[in-house]
């Protein structure tokens, strides 16, 4: 069956909400409007106001009353709409969410789920265009998602809500309206990156919504003869070493692909793990197509500039295999 | 009728003959917003303008009243909803028009587009796309007036929804502890995207809110651009001598989507018609035709010049270039502040 991952997150969430009473969603017009996105659309008729609960434009006080709602005993799904109000949030994330196991001496857990869309590409300009993935995935304490599949989508929410603690899903803007088959096991873990599409000559490792484009990088690179490996992320906290290790001792070459800033970038962690791993295996030095270092512009051309491309990564396999 | 707001330059905008009579200049203003407006959402469709379009239409009345009552370098802050706000601030239309196509000629570069209007040498700070975020700038704006010594209003115009964030609460009590001269103008068209106040709100009286922090408050009807002007007039007065925030609270309604996004679900057709009767362009006008102070033919007079202004400004727009691709990583940083 094909759907969308706007779909897919749809029917995750539908799932979520019919089979477990603790479970409810809340955020900025998730019911009447029926979602920033349209994910929850319907819900509101369907479940009511009392479990689809649209908040106020206060970030930091229903991101924290999801917290404290966890603590409770409910097993809450926060959407921020997007993760540039999140920052609007983030203290209650990093100083409860992330803290209170720790702090408590192990008594307490707080099994959370928050959503937010995240990224770049629809001309939003500086403010809605933020690729914060990585200011997460710095903090011990939460797990960070990135569902960048039609199966992803549908089965990351359910083993994110039996997490005893808190999960940050991050659901790139420009995936919701990507259609494809929903396979028959769309059940997943939350632990493990996967391989995309098998490969020998270089391992293009990536997440959320620079999948696509390294998918698309490698097809145009297929066609030239060039063999990549792409591997995505999936679990962006805490990181799959193993499969990013396994993959870049194959194919003894690597480019990661990400769309924060190059910076104290995700790419940059993930570069430290393949030369802590794998520095004997390398026969060139990793490379990394990131964000240009610069706030995301409102024209198109410039907005498309300071973004990871496809031609972009395609350029970038070509220097590191010298081809 | 006659000029109540004194020293109004800053608001009268280019093409509006500085002879006319003031009611004359308000609705060639809020006429400048609407056919601006209009043609924005058309060159949309067409896939000109790009991105988030929050469209002012129906609000008109609120920046054109406030405007008016401004002195010509008191300083604006203003949110993504900020089109009319920046072009009675006398940022030339053309500047905006090629902002929203992404223009090098827009008044930020290209760079901001239709949510970030700025205009540093007009005083005007900026669309701001972050709820509630102009708030502190403005307060800190007035601030930096009060500790330098100059005598200076700052006009902050934001959302009902805005008043749910801190940001408004710490803003407000900023600006109450230490006295400063900032005109909070609260726009508040009953509906935060598809939340409506009542919804999002324990007390739906905004002023309560402000006063509790001991801001003096007034709230009028925003659809009356009159009202609008002499409760703004009045408010920025008393920050002028008094040197204290103010607060206004805008009745008002805007009568499109929220965004070009917006289906519209969460609320009924007639409650927007209902509002649309009370639009501020066709009760001003009807008003002072009831008085024989306008004509149907003055009317068209000023509306024409609207659409001739609106028509040069995408001629301008279209004709004006892009920003070379090289020159993508200027203006992260000012140059030589290091050195
Ligand atoms: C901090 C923050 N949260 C959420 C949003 C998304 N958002 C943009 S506009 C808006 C509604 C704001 O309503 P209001 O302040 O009443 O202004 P209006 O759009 O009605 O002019 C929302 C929720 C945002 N831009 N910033
Ligand atoms: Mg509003």
């Amino acid at each position: 069956m094909r759907i969308s991952y706007r779909e897919a997150m749809r029917q995750a969430l539908h799932d979520a909400l019919a089979s477990d009473p603790r479970v409810f969603l809340m955020g900025e017009d998730v019911g009447r409007y029926g979602g920033t996105y349209a994910v929850s659309k319907g819900f509101y008729d369907e479940f009511g106001p009392e479990r689809i609960r649209d908040t106020p434009l206060s970030e930091l006080g229903f991101v924290g009353a999801g917290i404290g709602a966890a603590l409770g005993g409910m097993r809450p799904i926060v959407e921020v709409m997007t993760v540039n109000f999140s920052l609007l949030a983030l203290d209650q994330i990093v100083n409860s969410a992330a803290l209170l196991r720790h702090m408590s001496g192990g008594q307490v857990s707080v099994p959370l789920v928050i959503r937010m869309a995240t990224g770049a590409g629809r001309q939003l300009a500086a403010q809605h265009s933020h690729s914060l993935e990585n200011w997460y995935a710095h903090i011990p304490g939460i797990r960070v998602l990135a569902p960048a599949t039609i199966a992803d989508a549908r089965g990351m929410l359910a083993p994110a809500l039996a997490d005893p603690d808190p999960v940050v899903m991050f659901e790139h803007a420009q995936l919701y309206n990507m259609e494809g088959k929903l396979p028959d096991n769309w059940q997943c873990d939350i632990e493990r990156a996967a391989i995309r599409r098998p490969g020998s000559q270089l391992s293009l490792i990536t997440y959320g919504g620079s999948l696509p484009k390294a998918l698309d990088a490698a097809a145009e690179l297929a066609r030239d003869g060039i063999d990549v490996e792409v591997v995505d992320l999936r679990v962006l906290r805490p990181l799959d070493t193993e499969t990013i290790a396994e993959s870049v001792s194959r194919t003894h070459r690597a480019v990661i692909v990400d769309e924060g800033w190059r910076s104290g970038s995700l790419a940059a962690e993930v570069m430290a793990r393949i030369v802590e791993n794998c520095f004997y295996d390398l026969d060139a030095p990793p490379v990394r197509v990131c964000s240009e270092e610069v706030p995301i512009p409102y024209a198109k051309h410039m907005e498309g500039a300071a973004l990871p491309q496809p031609a972009k990564i395609v350029a970038a396999v070509r220097e590191v295999l010298n081809v | 009728m006659n000029e109540t707001g004194g020293k109004t330059k800053a608001g009268t905008g280019m093409p509006v003959q500085p002879g006319r009579p003031f009611a004359h200049r308000l609705l060639a203003d809020m006429l400048r917003i609407r056919r601006m407006e209009e043609k924005c959402a058309e060159l949309y469709g067409a896939q000109k303008i790009r991105g988030f379009l929050h469209l002012y239409i129906g609000e008109e009345a609120c920046a054109t009243g406030a405007m008016h009552a401004l002195d010509a370098d008191d300083n604006v802050v203003a949110t993504y909803r900020e089109h009319g706000h920046a072009l009675l601030r006398g940022v030339p239309m053309d500047a905006i028009m090629a902002e929203m196509f992404g223009k090098a000629a827009g008044c930020s570069r290209g760079r901001g587009g239709s949510m970030h209007l700025f205009d540093a040498a007009r005083r005007f700070y900026g669309g701001n796309a972050i709820v509630g975020g102009g708030l502190p700038l403005a307060v800190g704006l007035a601030l930096a007036d009060r500790m330098q010594g100059i005598r200076r209003v700052t006009a902050c115009f934001f959302g009902e929804g805005a008043v749910a964030e801190g940001a408004f609460h710490e803003g407000m009590n900023l600006a109450a502890l230490w006295r400063l001269p900032v005109l909070f103008l609260c726009e508040n068209n009953l509906y935060a995207m598809g939340t409506a106040l009542d919804r999002s709100e324990s007390q739906t009286e905004l002023c309560v809110k402000a006063a509790s922090y001991k801001v003096p408050t007034l709230k009028v009807d925003g659809m009356d651009v009159l009202a609008v002007h002499e409760a703004t007039r009045r408010a920025a007065q008393q920050v002028r001598e008094e040197g204290g925030p103010f607060f206004v609270e805008f009745r008002t309604f805007r009568f499109r989507a929220h965004s070009m996004f917006d289906p519209e679900l969460y609320r009924d057709k007639a409650e927007v018609e209902e509002w649309k009767k009370r639009g501020p362009i066709h009760s001003f006008s009807a008003q002072l035709k009831a008085a024989g102070e306008l004509t149907e033919d003055g009317f068209l007079e000023l509306d024409a010049e609207a659409e001739a202004e609106v028509a040069a400004a995408v001629a301008f727009a279209e004709a004006a270039p892009w920003e070379p691709v090289e020159d993508l990583l200027r203006d992260v940083t000012t140059p030589g502040a290091t050195r």
